[in-house]
């Protein structure tokens, strides 16, 4: 069946080669091509309303690396309009806000967040974030995993001033299948809270996990070698795929068989699919980095880089982010070399740094996180100030999962997701007082109304912590 | 005599090096016993104990050693209240770095002490961030008891333990329910069954002197000075025939039965937590210690009147099992303000290793104040949390966790206010004797803190 196949296109091509043109030729027109949708999930989300909003009086982090001490932020219709100091006019009917002794930021960014598939209550049905049933696993899709009920979302929001988080599957697996990107909006379904237009992500995964989950199953990967050669492997598939479609999409004819899983690498190829890849040692993040290379894609992020200070050089030559801990060690064999300055050390080489936290605990304090690594930073010589650091927790987690034209900072026209915290957010006195996701107030420390409460906590005790 | 000569020499080979007088002055000082921190203080050890601490101005000897301690903060050390602290080098896949499995025939019998391994990376770790003690528990292996746990402290010597056999540990949540084969009720009538074994063996236990006349006073009594000694007990001790558990551990269980040690209970629960209150009442000579105790702000009032102390998470706010469902990060402050006697642990939170993240956590604790319509506790509270709090709750609160004049000398000089991550310990002193800061990943960070190319690699850099 396939050879015959095979042959038809053979002969079909060896005709187009003789002939020069097909249809010159008079030969039989070719089907054109059907269009596979890219987007069979879309997303639903649609901004909650928001008043035109100006706060003054507060010291200000745009997320870009600047400061204003009295700041004035203003924000109307979901957008940022201005920023600026103590003598921006405020537009005809806007809410003022006195800021005074307050901060406002970007909205915090997690791009590593397992919520909704690795939700509370962290029982066995509902435990959805690894499908280890193989190390090639490229066509799962996070987003299928994600329970919109999971609480800890709203303990993201409240605590933490998260605004927009990347859902990631597991490490079990060489290659996890797709991220899906999230407004911290409560909705009924994941579309209902997917980030619009924002890029699909890839997880991939170095490393003691793949190894150590099949290995033990008598299953390849059992080494890192066994890691590199099955991800190799099936990189040589996904770009004979591409091959195949990429001539289909320019001269149509009979469709190739689809594959999910080839789909995803094929997006990853063309450069649609950021690769978010799960690896902790510098020598791994070096062999994932000419994988890249021998393949022709690119590394948006490397994921619990713990050793990313040591090649923090060849990051930044490859435009590669790296997403850390501030000071989680130990845990395993390859969390060993974990030190508290490798944030800074990261950014100080020209490299893009960031927080994140893999932890439905951890994404509530991810401004504190980076509190202690930029003071642990500043003992050891390296003076970042703080305005600078905040991209840390908004600017460079946008960047990496492709969303920094919509989000991540304070300029102008972009997403206007806004804290406004309670004093200096690299603080552990501080909470976030309100929080905004596209100009809505979606959290005011002041109004027990402008809470979200999940459906699992409705009627229980507590209610979500907000009872 | 002989007694008292050879504890007087134990202790002076438990304390390394002794140090001399030195005095730390300037600094804020913050004692840990729960009062507010007292600007421009003085700390004065003598012989690694406290001299005296606070708003205090003495007279020091000539020459003595006054360590000036301007714009830093001064406080007693971190005291770990739940941990793992000395028991894994690496948690997984690490084989022969982890000590926390006890999967073997015995359980209650198991003494922490021999798996903490005083040179453990996460010791000197936790020392450079100015965690001096710890109370080390052991994990449950195929039973619902765990073993008798150690206070520790994290000095740089072959001495870790503080004092060993300081308590019992039994899981009668949900942990407790799965080594019992899947009830809570199972887990109980196993606990139950197990008291009546180590009854059995107490009538061989040497006797406890009543105080005058009545009851036994717990307090009057020195705390726990051999728990153990029951293990002694040889055949000649007779036992029923149905028994379930070794004689060694029924042995060990001897000295929790007639309150001569400490028993932690896990439970997170409300309705756990009152099975635990029921058993204080039907087993009066228990000195439980509740751990864990997320759902304890709903049975608040009920804790405070049995005298239970509590040792909590300190920020558990989410549903994270069924016996969480009722989480809330103004547990400890409600806890706190019904009369419940509360400090910190990090119960299955990074316990072999993350134990500095006690002090962000009672720095969160203190934010809550300002949060509306939750519950945090004040600066002064958050710190005898993570000091005091774990020492009176296992009776050491005249050894450890505060300045008070006779204290063991563990002092800490901050950057700045230590419930703030951001600052660090400058200077970290266990009993008066100062430690190194260096670690694995201060070495590390100064290897590679330049990447450009030298003449040698980077190995070469040591």
């Amino acid at each position: 069946m396939v050879s015959n196949k095979t042959r038809a296109v053979l002969a079909i091509a060896a005709a187009a080669l003789l002939s020069g043109c097909a249809e010159l030729a008079g030969s039989p027109k070719l089907a054109p091509p059907v269009r596979i949708n890219e987007d069979p999930y879309p997303s639903t989300y649609v901004r909650y309303p928001g008043v035109l909003t100006v706060i003054r009086h507060a010291t200000v982090f745009d997320g870009d690396g600047r400061r204003w001490n009295d700041g004035t932020v203003i924000f109307s219709d979901g957008v940022v309009r201005a920023v600026g100091g103590p003598g921006l006019p405020s537009p005809a009917g806007a809410v003022e806000i006195d800021g005074t002794g307050k901060w406002v930021t970007p909205g915090v960014i997690d791009v590593h967040s397992h919520l909704g598939d690795y939700p509370s209550p962290g029982v066995e049905g509902n435990s959805d974030g690894n499908e280890a049933t193989s190390p090639v696993r490229p066509e799962v899709w996070a987003e299928h995993s994600v329970w919109p009920q999971d609480p800890g979302f709203s303990r993201a929001l409240m605590n933490g001033g998260v605004t927009t988080l990347q859902i990631l599957p597991g490490s079990a697996n060489l290659f996890g299948g797709r991220s899906v990107t999230l407004k911290n909006v409560p909705a009924r379904t994941a579309q209902g809270m997917k980030f619009p237009g924002a890029p699909y992500g890839l997880k991939m995964a170095c490393g003691e996990n793949p190894k150590r989950v099949y290995g033990s199953k008598g299953n390849m990967p059992q080494t890192r070698m066994g890691n590199i050669a099955m991800a190799r492997q099936t990189w040589i598939k996904a770009v004979e795929y591409k091959r195949k479609w990429d001539k289909y999409e320019a001269k149509g004819g009979d469709m190739p068989e689809r594959d999910l899983a080839m789909d995803t690498l094929k997006g990853v190829l063309e450069g649609k699919i950021l690769i978010q890849n799960h690896c902790y040692r510098a020598d791994e993040m070096a062999n994932m980095i000419d994988m890249s290379k021998e393949f022709g894609y690119h590394i948006s992020a490397f994921h619990h880089a713990v050793e990313a200070y040591k090649i923090a050089d060849l990051l930044r030559e490859n435009d590669i982010c790296a997403a850390m801990w501030a000071d989680w060690y130990g845990f395993k064999m390859e969390s060993y070399d974990a030190i508290k300055e490798n944030i800074p050390l990261v950014h100080n080489a020209g490299a893009c740094a960031m927080i994140h936290s893999d932890d439905p605990n951890g994404i509530q304090r991810l401004n504190q996180e980076v509190a202690k690594t930029l003071a642990d930073g500043r003992r050891a010589g390296i003076n970042i100030p703080d305005e600078v650091a905040w991209e840390w927790l908004s600017r460079n987690p946008a960047k990496a999962m492709g969303i920094l034209n919509q989000t991540g900072t304070l300029s102008p026209g972009k997403m206007a997701d806004v804290v406004l915290w309670n004093g200096n957010p690299f603080s552990d006195y501080t909470r976030p007082e309100r929080v905004w996701i596209d100009g809505a107030l979606m959290y005011d420390a002041n109004d027990p109304k402008r809470r979200p409460v999940s459906d699992f906590e409705l009627g229980q005790p507590g209610e979500g912590d907000v009872k | 005599m002989i007694r008292a000569l050879m504890a007087a020499l134990l202790v002076a080979a438990a304390a390394p090096a002794m140090a001399q007088t030195f005095a730390i002055s300037g600094g804020t000082v913050a004692l840990g016993d729960g009062s507010q921190p007292i600007p421009n203080g003085m700390v004065i050890v003598r012989d690694g104990r406290i001299v005296a601490a606070g708003d205090v101005r003495m007279k020091l000897p000539a020459g003595t050693q006054v360590i000036d301690a301007t714009d830093k903060w001064v406080t007693p050390g971190i005291v770990g209240g739940f941990t793992r602290l000395g028991l894994s080098e690496v948690d997984l896949s690490a084989d022969g770095s982890d000590d926390t499995k006890a999967n073997g025939p015995f359980s209650a019998a198991i003494d922490v002490v021999q798996s903490v391994n005083p040179l453990d990376t996460p010791i000197a770790v936790n020392r450079a961030d100015g965690v001096t003690r710890a109370l080390v528990v052991p994990n449950v292996g195929k039973s619902i008891f765990a073993g008798q746990g150690a206070v520790i402290d994290t000095g740089v010597d072959m001495d870790p333990i503080t004092r060993s056999r300081v308590f019992q540990f039994v899981e009668l949540g949900e942990t407790g329910k799965d080594q019992a084969g899947g009830s809570r009720s199972s887990a109980y009538i196993l606990f139950r069954n197990a008291l009546r074994e180590a009854a059995e063996l107490r009538r061989y236990a040497s006797p406890i002197q009543a105080a005058r006349g009545g009851q036994p006073d717990e307090r009057a009594r020195p705390v726990v000075q051999n728990p153990n000694e029951s293990r002694l007990y040889g055949p000649d001790a007779r036992r029923s025939d149905d028994v379930l558990l070794t004689r060694f551990d029924a042995a060990a269980l001897v000295p929790v039965l007639q309150g001569r040690q400490y028993l932690f209970v896990h439970a997170e629960r409300a309705r756990d937590i009152l099975n635990v209150l029921d058993l204080k009442r039907e087993f009066p000579s228990l000195k439980i210690v509740l751990v864990g105790a997320t759902e304890g702000w709903t049975v608040a009032e009920r804790i405070a009147q049995a005298g239970i102390p509590v040792i909590a998470s300190a920020v558990n706010d989410l549903p994270a099992s069924f016996e969480q469902i009722a989480a809330t990060q103004s547990n400890v402050g409600r806890m706190r303000g019904s009369g419940v006697k509360v400090s910190i642990g990090m119960i299955d939170d990074s316990d072999t290793r993350n134990i500095f993240w006690e002090r962000q956590y009672a720095g969160n604790l203190v934010a809550l104040q300002r949060v509306p319509g939750a519950t945090g506790v004040s600066w002064g509270e958050a710190l005898a949390m993570i000091t005091s709090g774990p020492a009176e709750a296992i009776g050491m609160g005249g050894e450890i966790g505060s300045l008070a004049p006779g204290r063991r000398a563990d002092v800490v000089i901050w950057s700045g206010d230590p419930l703030e991550g951001s600052s660090a310990a400058e200077a970290v002193f266990i009993d008066g004797v100062r430690q190194p800061l260096e670690t694995h990943q201060t070495r590390l960070m100064q290897r590679y803190r330049d990447l450009s190319r030298r003449d040698l690699p980077e190995a070469y850099r040591h």
